[in-house]
């Protein structure tokens, strides 16, 4: 509960100095990070789709997303009559400045084991592996998640044309919704470990791999918040904010140059950080076994691959999913994650009150498993009654929601 | 030394923020203008110590409550510069002056008296407890002394939810199918967004 022990003994130029060091560092991470999930998002894809993909930019088409970048910045910059100018060009910034600082909560290395807190020493100063730990922690996630939000529906209305204002509203609309069942499935991990700090968590989740979050909370809520991240990246399968046969590009129809090239930015940007909040919360962040050599290096080589496993589903679902309806998506998001998420968080309080009380664990899991299928029953049977009671034949669900949802 | 720098860049972007939300004429740069602001006192409590109001803060108000604000203007196509020679509403000019004339008094007394009017205690930036972070210090209060007020909080947003979504359906097919494509479907989303924002609030 101490925070960053760098402010220990008070502040001074080398503390600042280490400061600046590591914002530059996990920004070339992120930055560089992108670089390669784009050449290698496109290469995959085309891999699953029989296609060659980028060959042409340097070996195997590595160069791509450089080239691509400066043809970019190169580019003429357009900007709509309609647009309200200080938003449009104001827009872009609110996408990519949430995607990094989110990055900077995440423990990317560090030895967390035998007796160890996951400090390294940095010229005779101890300090964690992640650019910050505050102690808010993962409402930090939340609350940077909810700024991101503006990107996207500013870019959308400043436009000042109706598909990407179309595009922006359902971008807004389900990332507010799916925001809960995010929110909801992390208060189980926060639960566990006792703490917000992403440092506390990790450290929690050292040791065994029975102890990884995953696990110790029995992967419903760890399922949970991988649909939610997925729908919070308004990546496939709920890529709706972009739907191209629907909304021609989405949010970001009327952009152009590098304007584009920063919500292109940003988006992947998200992609890397949600995977590493994701190995962080649940997977155990830098845990993993020492198999020879400085413990040091086995922490930040376990992340990274953790984190490429997630990077690999991400691009994988988008090449084999179809994209679904809205109305599919409101359903999912608020009749099943979300009262799935609180009824797991109250099996899980139940269990961890029993435990310190000492109550009978056999009856104690019993009995809270019983009470969420009784309410679960109870939930469905009153959607029924209500669907019911609308009159609903085969199709009144399905003409009622779309309806609602304009 | 740093506390000093920090409060004088907040308070800048404060009443920068503050003047911006009144004197845009765009109501989508007043609400922008709005959230410059919440940031700023999120960063004040930031400075104080209060990390977990400074979280809340963004989280609930710059993050659901602008955003609702922004939904309903978008949507409900006001998000042009209004013609503001007329008064919308008799009456209003007046009040808001003596609310204003009111306050500036107020301020001004808490001014020339100094410190300590408003709630007899002196600033602090400690924690609370030393051992424990805030969060948990202020958990431990809310669901043992507060129980009570928390748990009736979260009643009364459940009401406002169940309002909302009273109000906001439609009439039955069956009895009015004159109504059916009314074309109100802008409404009907503005309110929605209402309750889901509430929800999220509870």
């Amino acid at each position: 509960m101490t925070g960053d022990p760098l402010f220990a003994d008070g502040f001074d130029w080398v503390v600042l100095a280490i400061l600046v060091a590591k914002a530059v560092i996990g920004f070339t991470i992120v930055v560089v990070g992108v670089i390669f999930m784009i050449w290698f998002e496109r290469k995959v894809v085309a891999d699953m789709q029989n296609r060659i993909g980028p060959n042409r930019a340097g070996r195997w088409g590595l160069g791509q997303t450089l080239a691509d970048g400066i043809k970019l910045i190169f580019k003429e910059d357009l900007k709509p009559d309609r647009a309200d100018k200080p938003v449009f060009r104001l827009a872009p910034y609110l996408s990519v400045v949430p995607a990094f600082l989110t990055f900077t909560i995440v423990p990317i290395g560090g030895v967390f084991t035998g007796g160890n807190d996951g400090g390294v020493e940095l010229f005779g100063r101890r300090t964690w592996m992640q650019v910050a730990d505050p102690p808010v922690g993962v409402l930090f996630l939340l609350a940077m998640s909810s700024i991101a939000v503006y990107g996207i529906m500013l870019a959308g209305w400043s436009s000042g044309s109706k598909y990407p204002l179309l595009g922006s509203v359902r971008a807004t609309a389900q990332m507010v919704s799916y925001e809960a069942a995010l929110g909801l499935s992390v208060v189980a991990v926060v639960l566990l470990s006792g703490s917000l700090s992403t440092h506390d968590i990790v450290a929690a989740q050292a040791g065994s791999i029975f102890d990884w979050n995953v696990i110790a909370t029995a992967a419903v809520p760890f399922v949970v918040f991988c649909v939610a991240a997925t729908a919070e990246l308004n990546r496939p399968p709920f890529d709706l904010v972009e739907a191209e046969q629907e909304l021609v590009g989405g949010f970001h129809t009327e952009y152009s140059s590098i304007r584009f090239g920063m919500f292109y930015l940003a988006e992947f940007m998200n992609t890397i950080t949600m995977s590493a909040i994701i190995v962080t919360l649940f997977l155990g962040g830098p845990a993993g076994p020492v198999l020879f050599g400085p413990p040091l290096i086995w922490g930040t080589l376990w992340f990274t691959l953790k984190l490429l496993v997630f990077l690999f589903i991400f691009v994988w679902l988008r090449a084999t999913l179809p994209r679904y309806r809205y109305d599919q998506l409101m359903d999912l998001g608020w009749k099943r994650l979300i009262p799935l998420s609180l009824g797991w968080l109250l099996v899980i309080g139940a269990i961890s009150i029993g435990r310190d009380a000492g109550w009978n664990r056999p009856l104690t899991l019993v009995g809270a498993f019983s009470l969420g299928v009784i309410s679960w029953a109870a939930l469905i049977g009153a959607m029924r009654v209500a669907k019911l009671r609308r009159g609903g034949d085969e199709f009144g669900e399905l003409s009622t929601a779309t309806e609602r949802v304009g | 030394m740093v506390d000093t720098v920090v409060f004088l860049v907040a308070a800048v972007v404060i009443l920068v923020g503050a003047l911006g939300v009144i004197f845009s004429r765009n109501p989508v740069h007043s609400a922008l203008m709005l959230v410059m602001t919440l940031f700023g006192v999120a960063v004040l409590f930031v400075a104080q110590g209060a990390h977990f109001l400074a979280a809340v803060q963004v989280i609930v108000y710059a993050g659901a409550i602008v955003v609702l604000f922004l939904f309903v203007i978008m949507l409900l196509g006001v998000d042009t510069a209004e013609n503001l020679s007329s008064e919308p509403l008799a009456g209003q000019r007046p009040a808001a002056a003596v609310v204003a004339v009111a306050s500036v008094g107020l301020l001004a007394v808490l001014a020339v008296r100094a410190v300590q009017v408003s709630t007899g205690a002196e600033a602090t930036t400690l924690p609370l407890d030393s051992e424990r972070s805030n969060i948990a210090v202020l958990a431990e209060v809310l669901f043992t002394d507060y129980l009570f007020a928390f748990e009736v909080t979260s009643v009364l947003l459940v009401i406002a939810v169940v309002g909302a979504v009273v109000m906001a359906r439609r009439p039955r097919p069956a009895a009015t199918d004159e109504l059916e494509d009314d074309g109100s479907d802008g409404d009907d989303l503005g309110v929605e967004r209402h309750t889901q924002t509430e929800a999220e609030l509870a």
